[in-house]
């Protein structure tokens, strides 16, 4: 008893002195240092250098030591596209609070509002940064959480622009609450394993909101996705959830709420799919469960391209899409069973919920679109409505087994 | 002529026919909005109804009102007025007082539902002129019949016959072409064709006003290149005034000849 005592004091005092020993220095017109990069210079590792309001021109600041940058409001960092402005290697460090703009475009280097290299349990939260090429670009990094920051710019070609959030190489980081508009990918991540990205709003970017390439073990959730090129591509990775997410209005001649690209082993639970051209396009992926989600008037909900096997669609809503379904070849793997249709009009004399007749997801019209894109032009006519009546009486065209054979009478988890 | 298109009009005002069409439109306005009351949903559920409906309405109801008032036709013929002018002043009575059931009839439920407060007065206007125009070309229409063809069960079928060729057979005819001529460009082609029948044009012209045109992909981008453009929208009228026009002409032509 008496020992604990004595090494709680004792911690105490070790921790006092420890805290004593990092200092905080401030940045402004009128203070010591004028410029971050003075301040940085002369800092040690631990130290807190406070930005006051002002507007600071400068690029290319070098943080090579465990320090906290914090920003006071008004603190404008101004690269004047001059090329990447800070540029961290170092572990422990924080950058919270500060407005960075103008970072400039290359089409050699990848140029950033904030570069982080090798680095581990670092904390980028409440930024503001405006006008970037790339906004934060993360390398070879692990344990780090970025937070709350507002990122936009304005894109307006693939090739001149950059991302919001881009991670290469990267395990177990949190990306959480930021705003991502305007850039080329909103959220990009190449190589990420073991990461987390909640509660972001990615809008108006003109490739995707967010882009997984090579990246295993990760998930995605409650957040949105609006007005993007596509909503969100996932691409040749595996066992990624995505849950609670928004893709709604990624509308355009070639928009998709969700692409999917060589996946397996993935959960797709609880989502809302509303007006998408396409809600999710389905390209080679395997093993994946649908379950709870909500397509809502899109163009198509689900479009099949070959190779996709043993994906799973349980209890999900399709509600008034022009399609619900559209399928590639005549051979079907994927099991469909106790989905919401509400272009079904069978019956429930029973009273169990389930309708007892079964439903066929595939109408015969967007078969023939399948085959010639051209005949689109007579949507909505009454004779593609004669054609699919008779297909449902009778399939010829359309896969035999591709069937609910438990459809249900009343929608899953109302949202509305 | 004036005289004679008044008398029509009233007469059709006063008729039962006109009001059961026009409590149609009334009660399907109605209902529509009531089970969905955004105003631009039900202005899409309209769209079909009103693109297959009314040439259905219109033409069948041509047909029985040519015959039913052929005694009176032929009275007035017997009176010294111009040919013309008696067939004209017909043809506008039954095609204005149709359209002004399809008008009022559409028009007061979605008052009602606050049209003029959304955003999509503009596709609904559109709507109404289109439903108008498919109104005055499907009684021409049903006059030239029945001035071809005094048996009635005759003009009956030729006019149900009229009505399926255009707004079914048609499409299923230019949906096989598509298919089996997929290898060539056939955007030019398919603008053409569209354009050829009074129902597809007028189709194609709402759709592309409602955002689901994005979905027509490549052809729906040439459609809409062409039809979004003032020059598109003028020249879609203009093939709609030359299919009011050409029956007209054919149906005055008819009926100068025609001995009664």
């Amino acid at each position: 008893m008496l020992i604990n005592r004595y090494l709680l004091i004792i911690s105490l005092l070790f921790y006092t002195v420890l805290y004593s020993a990092a200092s905080t220095t401030e940045v402004c017109e009128s203070c010591d240092y004028n410029s971050i990069q003075d301040a940085v210079d002369n800092a040690i590792s631990g130290d807190t250098i406070i930005i006051k309001a002002g507007v600071y021109k400068e690029f290319a600041i070098r943080i090579e030591k465990e320090i906290h940058l914090i920003g006071e409001e008004n603190s404008i960092i101004d690269g004047e596209n001059n090329g990447t402005i800070i540029n961290v290697s170092a572990e422990n460090f924080s950058i919270k609070g500060l407005t960075i703009k103008n970072v400039g475009i290359s089409y050699t280097k990848d140029y950033a509002a904030i570069l982080v290299s090798r680095s581990k349990y670092f904390t980028i939260e409440n930024n503001i940064l405006r006008n970037v090429f790339f906004g934060i670009l993360i390398e070879k990094s692990k344990y780090g959480l970025i937070r709350n920051n507002d990122i936009s710019s304005s894109a307006t070609h693939e090739a001149s622009s950059g991302n919001g959030v881009h991670l290469w190489h990267c395990s177990r980081m949190r990306i959480e609450q930021n705003k991502v508009s305007n850039l080329r990918d909103g959220i990009y991540l190449e190589f990420v394993e073991n990461s987390s990205i909640s509660n972001n709003e990615s809008s108006d970017n003109i490739r995707y909101g967010l882009h997984f390439m090579f990246s295993n073990n990760d998930e995605y959730f409650k957040n949105e996705f609006r007005n993007n090129g596509a909503g969100v591509a996932v691409m040749f990775s595996k066992i990624i959830k995505m849950h609670h997410n928004t893709f709604h209005l990624n509308w355009g001649p070639a928009s998709y709420g969700l692409l999917l690209k060589e996946i397996t082993d993935a959960d797709i639970e609880n989502n809302l799919f509303e007006k998408n051209t396409i809600g999710i396009n389905i390209d080679g992926c395997s093993r994946i469960n649908y379950t709870n989600n909500h397509f809502v008037q899109n163009g198509w909900a689900i479009k099949f391209h070959g190779g996709c096997y043993e994906n799973i669609f349980e209890l999900n809503n399709f509600i008034h899409n022009s399609f619900d379904l559209s399928y590639s070849s005549r051979l079907n793997d994927n099991k469909f069973e106790g989905n919401y249709w509400s272009d079904y009009n069978g019956y429930d004399l029973d009273k169990d919920g389930i309708g007892d007749v079964p439903y066929r997801p595939v109408r015969l019209f967007s078969y023939v679109v399948n085959k010639t894109p051209e005949t689109l032009v007579l949507l909505r006519s009454l004779f593609v409505d004669i054609i699919n009546f008779s297909e449902k009486v009778s399939p010829v065209f359309t896969p035999e087994n591709l069937i609910d054979n438990k459809p249900i009478m009343i929608r899953i988890n109302d949202r509305n | 002529m004036f005289k004679i298109f008044k008398y029509s009009t009233y007469d059709l005002l006063r008729s039962r026919w006109s009001y059961v069409y026009f409590s149609f439109y009334l009660i399907l306005g109605f209902v529509l909005l009531f089970l969905n009351s955004d105003v631009s949903k039900a202005v899409i559920t309209i769209m079909n109804i009103i693109v297959i409906l009314t040439p259905l309405i219109a033409i069948i109801f041509g047909v029985m009102y040519y015959y039913n008032t052929k005694e009176f036709t032929e009275l007035l013929l017997a009176q010294p007025i111009k040919r013309s002018k008696i067939l004209i002043g017909q043809y506008l009575g039954l095609s204005v007082s149709l359209s002004l059931s399809l008008i009022v009839g559409l028009g007061i439920p979605f008052a009602v539902y606050g049209l003029f407060m959304s955003m999509v007065i503009f596709d609904f206007f559109l709507l109404l002129v289109v439903g108008g125009f498919l109104n005055f070309i499907f009684v021409a229409l049903a006059f030239i019949i029945t001035l071809y063809n005094e048996n009635r069960i005759k003009g009956f079928g030729y006019a149900i016959l009229v009505w399926l060729l255009l707004a079914v057979v048609y499409d299923g005819v230019f949906m096989i072409i598509l298919i089996i001529f997929k290898e060539y460009p056939l955007d030019t082609f398919s603008l053409v064709v569209t354009m050829l029948n009074p129902i597809d044009l007028s189709r194609i012209l709402i759709l592309l006003e409602l955002d689901i045109s994005v979905l027509l992909g490549y052809t729906g981008a040439v459609f809409k290149k062409f039809f979004g453009t003032g020059m598109g929208m003028l020249s879609s009228l203009t093939v709609m005034f030359v299919w009011l026009i050409i029956p007209i002409l054919l149906m005055i032509r008819k009926f100068n000849k025609k001995d009664f």
